[in-house]
């Protein structure tokens, strides 16, 4: 393999750097002296203004693999990708803020797996508990891996060397100053996300001569691949079969299995994000969290889709010299990002860049660490190990989870650099599990009869499920193996991969749905209404209207949010 | 909480702003051949350098309203 093209800094790229990671830590080091009880540490003592949890929502979720890969996406699939944001992501977050938050914020629960115990029981939240715990901190080691690999790639840094260096920054601001202090970085790591792209995005688009020519350049990519002109710039017109869009998705396992079933899956269950939201000053607050982190997120497809779909016009003709190194015979779609920073920004803007993949990178480590030392401290030590001791000992504890969490992650991401399936593997669990959630949470909050039995194995089956339609299932021209089939026979084979993966969470989420509501018409209700207000929707007062100006109203500002994004599909369908 | 986040952000982007506009000024307008001939050093880091300001004056504001 050629050496990969190095991205040559400057001095004033390393200042640049230098006083990020100067003001990440003296964040840390100034929250230091708030940190007075577990309270403080885990839930940032439910204190924070809607503003700031908003955009640490949005951050929190925003790794660089994220930046990286949409980006990769955008080459591969055009504006298509933009339905991960759009369909993918907004309405889930506006029902979250409008339908969901009262209950997650109302029952003073201090973490998902918690709201599980005291809406069903032990078991359903020791299952949600053990499997987040394992996953965020194996996601914390995938971006670590990632961010050394890339590293490496991009400017020869020793993998070992990168990966101490961020691993200890982000152990120490943790350490120091809790969720808070994640959150507040997650903050600056947004700014500095804007900063440092939108330039790059603008001077990208402005040197293939904007969307006009673009547009025309990406018919001809379109043409190679044997696809409709306006397949790469146009988002819905391509759905109407597999077969006419690069994603090999129609438009309802589109709508149903991305739109509904995986994003409301994720947005309104994973306490990586609602965490953020649970950590908010006042009921309002906490509604208004999702609500004002989808306003930049549907934007955002211009920042890190954009620059892909320019990216695979470019390469086309090596426009200006635009070019990417190759892997197995294809050009590296997941170095676009990192090769246009080089290819367009100076040095000064380049650092800026630079800093804001390796900001990144450190607040997707540390939103999965932070989630995990909670669930951790809350869910599985003072629960099961080591209930009934003082405050200060599950501070402690706390704080050694956060240890010891970044160090499993360390290890982890060793263990990736030697076995790089495992991370794809993993991805698979993680879609398994993500997949049913959903449909439990919805009943918990909306059907006060569901058990905590029904709930039980609704989603352990539904999880069951998922897994074996997986495994019964293949895309076209895949092997069988990791990518399915692997139980010996194939009653369906599907025209892509992310067609199966709509459709694996499909199936689990309807079998999730109808096994909950089977095994909860069969046994009998344990929870009584009274211990039941504040975590079911019929049994819960409206939330009091608190003194909030118009544009505060959380209806007010999904509806906005809503109108938006459909105006922005409809330009771009 | 008595911390304000809008002054470390005001702070650090005044300070990144400060940077990237002087470097435009100083620095040699060769290496702008990348960004398609702009001083993008120059005109990015005033817009960084506004925001910055802006937000340092927004918490100096609630300080001086709200003195602990």
């Amino acid at each position: 393999m050629p050496p990969q093209p190095a991205l040559a800094l400057s001095p004033i790229d390393y200042v640049i750097l230098g006083i990020y990671f100067l003001f990440v830590l003296g964040i840390g080091w100034a929250l230091k002296r708030h940190m007075k009880g577990s309270a403080d540490f885990f839930s940032s003592g439910r204190s924070i203004p809607g503003w700031v949890t908003g955009l640490a929502f949005l951050s929190a979720n925003l790794g660089a693999q994220e930046v990286v890969g949409m980006a990769a996406s955008g080459a591969k699939y055009g504006i298509m990708q933009s339905h991960f944001y759009w369909i993918g992501a907004i309405p889930a977050m506006v029902f979250l803020g409008l339908f969901m938050m009262p209950f997650y914020y109302g029952s003073k629960a201090r973490s998902v797996p918690e709201y599980l115990r005291m809406r069903f029981d032990e078991k359903t939240r020791a299952f949600n508990a053990l499997s987040f715990a394992f996953m965020t901190v194996l996601s914390s080691g995938i971006s670590l891996y990632a961010m050394a690999k890339l590293l490496e790639l991009l400017l020869h840094w020793n993998f070992d060397l990168s990966m101490a260096i961020s691993a200890v920054i982000v152990l120490i601001y943790i350490v120091l100053g809790g969720l808070t202090s994640a959150i507040y970085n997650e903050v600056l790591q947004f700014f500095m996300i804007i900063f440092g792209f939108a330039p790059l995005a603008w001077l990208a688009l402005r040197d293939v001569g904007g969307w006009g020519a673009l547009k025309e350049k990406l018919v001809l990519v379109a043409a190679d691949q044997h696809f409709a002109p306006g397949t790469w710039s146009e988002s819905w017109r391509h759905l109407g079969s597999p077969a006419d869009n690069p994603m090999g998705v129609e438009w309802f396992g589109l709508a149903m299995g991305l739109g509904f079933v995986l994003s409301f899956g994720y947005w309104c269950t994973d306490f990586l994000v609602i965490q953020r939201a649970m950590a908010s000053n006042s009921m309002g607050a906490a509604r208004r969290t999702p609500l004002i982190a989808a306003f930049p997120k549907m934007l955002f497809p211009f920042m890190v889709i954009l620059p892909g779909m320019i990216a695979v016009a470019l390469l086309r003709d090596h426009h200006g010299g635009f070019d990417l190194p190759q892997i197995d015979g294809n050009p590296n779609w997941n170095m676009v990002i990192p090769v246009m920073l080089g290819h367009y920004l100076p040095a000064g803007l380049l650092g800026l860049g630079f800093t804001a993949l390796m900001a990144a990178f450190m607040s997707g480590m540390a939103g999965n660490v932070t989630a995990f030392n909670t669930v951790w401290t809350y869910d599985i030590y003072q629960s099961y190990l080591a209930p009934g001791k003082s405050d200060r000992h599950y501070l402690a504890m706390g704080r050694a989870a956060t240890i010891v969490g970044v160090l499993i992650s360390v290890l982890a991401a060793y263990y990736f650099r030697t076995n790089t399936n495992i991370m794809d593997l993993l991805q698979l669990v993680f879609a398994f599990v993500n997949a049913p959630l959903f449909a439990t949470f919805l009943l918990g909050m909306f059907w006060k009869r569901t058990t905590g039995h029904g709930a039980f194995w609704g989603l352990l089956l539904g999880t069951l499920l998922a897994v074996i339609h997986h495994g019964l299932t293949i895309p076209e021209h895949a092997s069988v193996g990791e990518a399915g089939g692997w139980l010996g026979v194939t009653i369906h084979t599907y025209p892509s991969p992310m067609a199966q993966n709509f459709w694996t969470a499909i199936v689990a989420w309807t079998g999730c749905m109808l096994i909950t509501i089977a095994i909860t018409l069969a046994t009998p209700r344990k929870k009584t209404d009274a211990e039941l207000t504040g975590l079911v929707y019929s049994l819960t007062p409206k939330p009091p209207e608190e003194d909030e100006r118009w544009y505060q109203k959380p209806v007010v500002l999904g509806g906005i949010v809503l109108a938006v994004t459909v105006v922005l599909n409809l330009i771009f369908a | 909480m008595n911390f304000d986040l809008r002054l470390p952000l005001g702070l650090i982007f005044t300070l990144f702003g400060i940077l990237l506009t002087g470097y435009g000024l100083v620095s040699d307008p060769a290496i702008y051949a990348r960004s398609l001939g702009l001083n993008v050093n120059l005109g990015w880091g005033a817009v960084i350098l506004v925001f910055g300001i802006w937000m340092l004056a927004l918490a100096l504001r609630a300080r001086r309203r709200n003195p602990r």
